[in-house]
């Protein structure tokens, strides 16, 4: 039964991905990355990460890809049609691709993955809360940190165009 | 008796054991499923229907109007009419527009608004699912509504709609963070997100304890829903209407559903989360009473919020903005802070929550204070008559 | 916790199916006499003159930004706050640095003016 929804799902996302890549429009691009961000909130939801998985839909869905819309939106002539799909580095690109994806396959064909028996927590929210302050305090502060620093950059950055 | 006084959830188990006479549990499971969220499905309708006649009474009050009363007694039929009108109404699709993203935006914004419904308890028991996750859901699920609008406003290639949408998505977006601080600070005082959970454990409303994060709340939510005065996302005076401008018939239906059941489910959420949900008097005892003082206090909310509406004048946008980044959330930080200190204090639970209030009453007090100051400064630096000098 | 989210995405797809449906049966019932100037842009009896692609002000995307590390902030708050009443002091004092370093970065956005609406 997972499996039927794995395959489901990985369809979705994939044929989404193709179309992000393959869409001449690039609003409609944005909107067809939305989609793969839904289907890998369902991957979440398959790996009983019903945390991740929502906030998944809120960062990614909710707030990167606005800023992505808005981005494309801030743009000019960015959405002519006569745009060139392909330059003249297309050949380099694509070749590094496969040659990431031999690799991929390599890896993930050949490692023997580890396995747990343990079962999840009871209240695993909760568990990831005391987690947060408890082992990940320092990873914790810093993503702060890192968050305005993001933050100020952008205002820089923003500022000296305007 | 027995079986009334907890009408709902035995209705359920009947029905259920009923099914699992003569079908497999997962058959039962999937059937059951179907049924409750063909239920929640009308409730963005059902919301329309009610509360758009309430609406347009409340406010022709205001106005010193009488508003609809034509149809059936004091027009209370007014919805049916107009719902046969829109779904006769021709279909306008404009030329320019991009037609699979100009159809597909209806659909979004209807299902961004009932997928709220999942998690708002009715009742003890009466829920759609008790998801561990429950409030962060509803913020998650809010984004949905988002990227309607934005499809909606790019797809009808109207400048309007376009500005409309770009407005409304900033708007969206500054609301969204003094809302999550307000539901957080709810969250740090029970433990948990189970919608469900929130209501069990509000033994006294925490409207009573939360005051700032309950008014954070319902600014938040008038902004979240584009009602007057945060409708300059929509002002019909300036962008007409704004993002939905070209959508005419079932289409345009479609969002004023959403709009309403937007609405209907914000007032919910904020009598779950700050009214003691289905609580009340004999509620325990009787648990078909819950759904009924769950409806009474939500009702009370939605009418707040239209009486808002129908009494303050619209914002611009550098006021609508500067109120949420500037007001609200440092407020809301405050007032998640506060709370978190207040509980760790070695003292029974009265105190620790009189402490919150307290803390509460005196933030707000401390932050009307200074928006008074910095409004008297702007009025000065503008020279504007009426000021004290 | 799985069949909670099959309720859910049972859910989605009737929320999608009725407005379909809707959409179904008023196209049924509707008149369809398009003509060009029916069908024209709106723009209260204007022709519309030049791209509705116009540029749209930088201080969006600015605002946007400000907001996708308030939300990454939440998603750190929300586990927080639910595991809170079961840590000790060591978890307020955390937050309130956490919170405070975030604070700092609002009050430089709001100092440089990001927050201004011009």
């Amino acid at each position: 039964m997972e499996q039927l929804f794995f395959i489901l799902l990985a369809l979705l996302t994939l044929s989404a991905a193709l179309m992000v890549v393959t869409t001449r429009n690039l609003l409609h691009a944005a909107f067809w990355l939305i989609l793969v961000f839904f289907g890998i909130a369902g991957f979440f939801i398959l790996l009983h990460a019903e945390f991740l998985a929502v906030v998944q839909v809120l960062i990614y869905i909710g707030a990167i890809s606005t800023l992505i819309i808005f981005a494309i939106m801030l743009t000019r002539r960015i959405m002519d049609p006569q745009q060139p799909r392909f330059n003249s580095q297309w050949g380099l690109v694509g070749g590094l691709a496969a040659l990431l994806f031999v690799v991929l396959a390599a890896v993930t064909t050949r490692v023997a993955w580890p396995t747990t028996s343990a079962t999840l927590p009871a209240e695993p929210i909760k568990q990831l809360g005391a987690d947060f302050v408890g082992v990940y305090a320092v990873p914790f502060e810093v993503a702060s940190v890192l968050l305005v620093v993001a933050m100020i950059g952008a205002i820089i950055i923003a500022r000296e165009r305007g | 008796m027995e079986y009334i006084s907890n009408f709902f959830v035995n209705l359920g188990n009947s029905w259920t054991s009923l099914l699992s006479s003569f079908l497999p549990p997962w058959a039962v499971i999937l059937i059951n499923f179907i049924i409750v969220a063909l239920l929640l499905v009308l409730m963005p309708v059902i919301a329309t229907m009610t509360l758009t006649i309430m609406e347009r009474k409340i406010i022709a009050r205001i106005q010193n109007r009488i508003g609809p009363n034509r149809v059936g007694p004091w027009g209370i039929f007014q919805a049916i009419p107009d719902a046969i009108k829109l779904l006769t109404k021709e279909d306008i699709v404009p030329v320019n527009a991009d037609k699979p993203l100009f159809n597909l935006a209806p659909l979004l914004i209807f299902l961004g608004a009932a997928l709220l419904w999942a998690v708002i308890p009715f009742g003890r028991g009466v829920i759609g699912q008790d998801l561990n996750v429950g409030v962060l859901y509803l913020v998650a699920v809010g984004s949905i509504s988002t990227i309607a609008i934005v499809m909606a406003g790019w797809s009808s290639n109207n400048k309007f709609a376009l500005i409309g949408a770009f407005r409304i998505v900033a708007q969206l977006l500054s609301y969204e963070i003094p809302m999550v601080l307000a539901m957080a600070s709810v969250v740090a005082l029970v433990g948990t997100m189970k919608m469900g959970e929130i209501v069990e454990l509000q033994s006294i409303p925490f409207l009573l304890i939360l005051p700032v994060a309950f008014i954070t709340y319902i600014l938040a939510a008038a902004a979240e829903t584009g009602r007057a005065p945060f409708d300059l996302v929509e002002a019909d005076s300036e962008i007409v209407a704004g993002y939905f401008i070209e959508y005419s018939g079932l289409k345009f239906g479609w969002f004023y559903i959403a709009e309403y059941g937007n609405l209907l489910a914000v007032s919910a959420i904020a009598a779950t989360l700050f009214l003691g949900g289905w609580r009340g008097p004999f509620a325990d005892q009787a648990p078909v009473l819950g759904p009924l003082y769950f409806g009474i206090k939500t009702i009370l909310i939605v009418f707040l919020l239209m009486w808002i509406r129908g009494t303050w004048p619209r914002f611009r946008i550098d006021q609508m903005l500067a109120l949420a980044w500037k007001v609200l959330v440092p407020l809301g930080l405050f007032n998640l802070l506060w709370v978190a200190t207040m509980i760790k204090l070695p003292l029974p639970v009265w105190l620790q929550w009189a402490f919150i209030l307290a803390g509460n009453v005196l933030a707000l007090l401390v932050t009307l204070t200074l928006m008074g100051q910095a409004a008297k400064r702007y009025a000065a630096r503008r020279g504007m008559v009426g000021t004290r000098a | 916790m799985q069949s909670q989210y099959l309720f859910i995405a049972i859910f989605a797809v009737v929320a999608l199916a009725l407005p379909a449906i809707g959409l179904a049966v008023a196209w049924a019932l509707r008149p369809k006499k398009p003509n060009p100037i029916k069908n024209s842009t709106y723009e209260c009896g204007m022709e519309t003159i030049g791209e509705t692609w116009v540029q749209f002000r930088a201080q969006y995307y600015l605002y946007a930004l400000i907001f996708v590390v308030f939300d990454v902030e939440a998603a750190f708050i929300f586990p927080w706050a639910v595991a809170y009443n079961q840590l000790g002091l060591y978890a307020l004092v955390e937050m309130i640095l956490f919170v405070a370093i975030l604070f700092g970065g609002l009050m430089y956005a709001w100092r440089k003016g990001a927050l201004e609406w011009r």
